[in-house]
């Protein structure tokens, strides 16, 4: 059987980090980084986008994050509203979010 | 990351793109007054959420087996009870199982009707995409007529699956348990309002959930959404509940879309569309013209 020292028992714990027995506690920095997946990429257009959240709670990743955005025309409406913004880092380029857009101010691309 | 959106169910699991059960799960636990508790079924939910070691779960979170999650929320329910009658625990707890229609309608059926029986306070939601998906796309009950699959696969002697779908609602609904509703994914706010009424509900609630799966059924993956509201616009996945016994339909259309708009978008129905399957597709259309003229009639009652 092999013997342990203490000091290589903390060694051992301190690198499986905030595990403990069978507990596995969510970590985001153990995650997998899902933005990799992505071959289309979907581009908003701040402009034509109107602020409604239709495609926020549909995105299965929950990249979507409405922000606020300066518009420089003043074609671009309604005023003073929180724009639909993606945050690419675990987004998979799936599409649902132009698929569902109804104002059509999300593109997909090519990587 | 949306903060709001991932306060249970957070990004980085690996569940395929353009799948439909994350919104599922988001939506449901958003409507939680209380802590939650989730036990969760074998299935893609539990394979891509538990990645080691990742856990997208910011919940406390159990998966024991494939039959037997209703059977371990009840013994977590039971716990709880003892020690907030004990003053050991001063916190209200909501539980949740989550289980695909695998677990739900064949594997876990025994556990689900064990617990609804006995009559604990949880709420078991069934993502349904109508197969085993996880492993391949095999047929469960829960896969419809005609529907072609790795074990019913269509070719000149088949077309597909040849039995109906089983009827899981009123399987729930014959333990006589307070609320039971089905609901679609793609309609949002009639799933957010089923939620908030399974939760303020006491005793076993049954939930329903349509969520396509874009690998096996063969659509874009862009496409659950609209695939899902085709589903219920055409009859094929009416949204109802069933309160205290009292069915009552939560959306309807005088001129329901023709079916084949919705199978068409699907490659697993593909073969629906030959000379040869003609009479499947009479077949199924009347499947779901019966099916939705008996829940009607159950309606009125």
């Amino acid at each position: 059987m092999t013997q342990y020292n203490k000091s290589e028992i903390e060694n051992k714990k301190s690198k499986i980090g905030s595990e403990e027995g069978a507990v596995i506690k969510h970590d985001l920095k153990n995650a997998a980084a899902t933005g990799d997946w992505r071959y289309m990429t979907p581009i908003v257009d701040k402009e034509k986008c109107t602020g409604c959240t239709t495609c926020m709670p549909f995105c299965p990743e929950a990249s979507i994050i409405m922000k606020a955005y300066k518009s420089e025309s003043t074609a671009c409406l309604p005023a003073g509203r929180d724009k639909c913004d993606i945050d690419y880092d675990f987004c998979k380029g799936c599409g649902v979010c132009a698929a569902v857009c109804p104002a059509k101010a999300i593109t997909m691309k090519k990587n | 990351m949306n903060k709001e959106l991932t306060k249970n169910f957070a990004s980085g699991h690996s569940a395929c793109a353009g799948c439909a059960f994350p919104t599922i799960v988001r939506t449901i636990l958003g409507e939680s007054p209380d802590p939650v508790v989730i036990s969760n079924a074998t299935g893609c939910l539990e394979v891509t959420s538990t990645l080691y070691p990742y856990s997208a779960w910011k919940t406390p979170y159990i998966h024991s087996a494939f039959e037997n999650a209703s059977a371990t929320i009840s013994g977590v329910e039971r716990a709880h009870k003892i020690l907030s009658k004990k003053g050991k625990a001063a916190k209200k707890i909501k539980f949740v199982v989550f289980g695909g229609d695998g677990s739900t309608y064949d594997i876990g059926l025994q556990s689900l009707s064990g617990a609804l029986e006995r009559g604990h306070d949880f709420l078991y939601v069934v993502y349904d995409n109508g197969g085993y998906m996880n492993t391949g796309n095999q047929r469960s009950s829960a896969t419809p007529y005609g529907a072609a699959t790795e074990t019913t696969p269509t070719g000149k002697e088949s077309f597909g699956k040849v039995e109906m779908r089983k009827n899981m609602m009123e399987i729930v609904n014959a333990h006589h348990i307070k609320y039971a509703a089905q609901a679609n994914v793609a309609y949002l706010s009639d799933l957010k309002k089923k939620a908030k009424k399974a939760f303020e509900t006491d005793g076993p609630v049954f939930l329903s959930v349509f969520s396509p799966c874009t690998n096996n059924w063969k659509f874009p993956t862009s496409q659950y959404v609209n695939i899902a509201k085709l589903a219920t616009e055409t009859n094929f996945w009416p949204l109802y509940e069933i309160e205290d016994g009292k069915y009552k339909i939560n959306w309807a259309t005088e001129k329901p879309k023709e079916l084949e708009e919705f199978l068409k978008t699907q490659g697993r129905f593909k073969h629906l569309f030959s000379e040869k399957n003609a009479p499947v597709l009479a077949e199924m259309k009347k499947i779901v013209k019966d099916e939705w003229q008996s829940l009607v009639n159950k309606t009125e009652e």
